[in-house]
């Protein structure tokens, strides 16, 4: 808390956290405004004499029954859902084990290929999804969700191993000597003693796994071309928006009720999010 | 019955020799402590005991057996570390039994010992906590609780008291030694502090960067150091050191430098005799240090000025210039000495130490 005359606390306090918070939601409240706006004032241009850009006093859910019913937005919300969520928990398993070797076991050029996996999540996606197309053909997973569960794993692995290394070197290593001491094996004392403690960290990297998954773009974009497979942001950026004729009332209520998963998956484990992102673990 | 015998010990960390050819036997029951400054190898050594930490070269035996490749879990051993390592995520019942769940000891079984260290320590009403609630002392508890449920052939203690507010230390000092002779448990326990060490060890080994430098009972070691290091280890306020030239008199040994003179006692006369001529290193305690009177003979004592005067109640500690050398002096309470006054200490003539200026080892 910034300290001193009241003055002080508005300038750097007040003010910046307002203007932060209404820059940070303010897109939201376009969104939610846009969704229920009718198309009769969507479509008024902005030097009419009753343009209201910033409220409307004729909600309407049209659009949103629109998005429901005349596209298969559904559809895309269980194909996001089911690829993100098995993305995420392939890259967890792998992220869990890698970055427990890398931060724990002593091995011939265990640093070195730390770095190595680190870097492997610095080739921008805009360069690997080229590479990968050919795969992704060569073994006949195109157009399936297998061609996303399979890639997104690319970059969400080495984003995990390296937040687990994280977090597992934050834990004390006499922890897991005592369990040894105390009869585990390695595996057990990981088990038992090491996961439960990195709960906080493991519970991190799920949600920005699956939300990195959630909101890809590029590879859904390229490895998916039937309406019926599609996700969420490529769905409703490719199906509502016909040459340059854009459904903006569909496509914002699309985006609101695509950014609802994260948001409540952010909201629910936000405490344990946080914790691992400030807290230490104390033995 | 557990004594453990370690038999050339090496440990090397690519570049650095933490332990060198460590020898060591420790016998069933006894309290032994590894004493020595930081990056000594004391910690090294106990972790290889342990099983936490691969050994180079050499043996270790529980029992007339080779433990070098047995896993820590099946050494029968149990271990207290400084930062006590409790499980944070368990309660204090829990983190007791859990070495027993291991094992797969049963249910009742495990809660019969868990209850039964519990009482031992004090700690039965702690049970259901996490440690987080706990207090430094109660965490050190639940730590040594969790070594005694399993009943293990030996304890290592890695140095569990240093997280201790000074007032607490002693107290668990206290508690540590009657927990030991009740158990019977051999104990082997690392600490950089000498008060430890003095007050715990039946034996204390003294290290040095890897090296054994003396193993011997405490009073051995404070009143027949082996070398310089041993000397000034133990002991506060710590041994003074003077370097001093021999010299031979009508028969008699003097050593003297530029503050002090004094006739060796006759007993030293062999010792000293092949450093006529040479430099040696005086090591003086500053208990056996005291202001000279009439009845003292004027070739044991030395005239010195009063650089600082520290009371510290039940003596007084006189820090004093003799000549080039600065020495610490412990003198009684009644002494009336200002800075700056000039003052002839004296001192006791059986409790003097000699040591070559080059191996260091005491003459």
């Amino acid at each position: 808390m910034i300290e001193g005359a009241i003055w002080r606390r508005w300038v750097f306090f007040y003010f910046p956290l307002t203007a932060f918070i209404v820059a940070l939601l303010f897109p939201f409240y376009w969104m939610l405004v846009t969704t229920v706006r009718p198309d009769s004032e969507l479509y008024r241009p902005w030097n009419a004499p009753n343009y209201t850009p910033f409220w409307t006093l004729h909600p309407t859910l049209e659009h949103v029954r629109d998005l429901l019913t005349e596209t298969l937005f559904g559809t895309w919300m269980l194909n996001t859902m089911i690829i993100s969520l098995a993305a995420t928990a392939i890259s967890l398993f792998c992220g869990l084990l890698a970055g427990y070797a890398l931060s724990r076991l002593k091995f011939p050029f265990a640093g070195s290929l730390g770095t190595m996996i680190f870097i492997t999540y610095l080739v921008p996606q805009t360069l690997l999804f080229i590479p990968l197309a050919d795969i992704i053909r060569n073994f006949r997973l195109g157009d399936s969700p297998w061609a996303l569960i399979l890639t997104y794993p690319t970059f969400l692995i080495p984003f995990c191993t390296w937040l687990m290394m994280g977090y597992f070197k934050s834990i004390p290593k006499e922890l897991e000597e005592c369990a040894r001491i105390d009869g585990a094996t390695r595996w057990r004392a990981m088990v038992y003693i090491i996961f439960p403690i990195a709960v906080p960290g493991i519970l991190s990297a799920g949600i920005f796994a699956f939300t990195l998954s959630w909101n890809e773009f590029i590879y859904a974009l390229v490895f998916l071309s039937s309406p019926d497979e599609k996700t969420v942001p490529v769905g409703v950026t490719s199906e509502l928006v016909r040459g340059d004729v854009f459904y903006w009332g569909e496509l914002m209520a699309g985006a609101l009720l695509g950014s609802i998963p994260v948001a409540f998956v952010y909201s629910f484990f936000v405490e344990h999010y946080v914790a691992s992102l400030t807290g230490s673990v104390k033995g | 019955m557990a004594q453990v015998v370690i038999r050339s010990l090496n440990k090397k960390f690519d570049e650095v020799h933490a332990v060198k050819d460590v020898n060591l036997d420790i016998r069933d029951k006894e309290f032994m402590v590894f004493v020595g400054p930081s990056g000594c190898g004391k910690t090294t050594t106990l972790r290889m005991v342990a099983g936490l930490e691969s050994i180079t070269s050499g043996r270790i035996l529980i029992d007339d057996k080779v433990i070098n490749e047995l896993p820590p879990m099946d050494r029968d051993i149990a271990m207290v570390f400084q930062n006590y390592a409790l499980y944070p995520h368990m309660s204090v019942y829990d983190n007791m039994a859990f070495g027993l769940k291991m094992r797969k000891f049963d249910r009742a079984d495990i809660a019969r010992r868990v209850q039964e260290a519990a009482e031992i320590l004090g700690i039965q009403q702690l049970l259901q906590r996490k440690p987080r609630q706990l207090s430094g002392g109660q965490r050190q508890r639940v730590a040594l609780g969790r070594a005694i449920v399993r009943h293990p052939q030996v304890f290592l203690f890695d140095e569990p008291l240093s997280n201790l507010d000074a007032k607490l230390r002693v107290q668990m000092r206290v508690e540590l030694k009657k927990l030991h002779d009740r158990l019977g448990t051999t104990a082997i326990y690392v600490t950089h502090d000498q008060v430890e060490a003095m007050t715990l060890g039946d034996r204390v080994v003294v290290m040095r960067d890897g090296v054994v430098q003396q193993v011997g009972e405490p009073l051995e070691l404070y009143n027949e150091p082996a070398n310089r290091f041993v000397a000034g280890f133990l002991g506060s306020p710590a041994m003074n050191f003077a370097t001093v030239k021999v010299n031979r008199d009508n028969g008699a040994i003097w050593a003297a430098n530029t503050g002090l003179q004094i006739k060796a006692p006759p007993e030293y006369t062999d010792r000293l005799g092949r450093y006529v001529g040479q430099e040696v290193t005086l090591g003086i305690r500053p208990e056996d240090l005291h202001v000279a009177s009439a009845d003292d003979p004027t070739e044991l004592g030395f005239d010195v000025v009063v650089e600082v005067v520290e009371k510290l109640g039940s003596e007084i500690l006189l820090d004093v210039a003799a000549g080039s050398d600065t020495m610490v002096a412990s003198v009684e309470p009644n002494v009336r000495a200002k800075i700056h006054d000039h003052l002839r200490l004296a001192l006791n003539p059986e409790r003097l130490h000699f040591f070559d200026m080059h191996s260091e080892a005491a003459i």
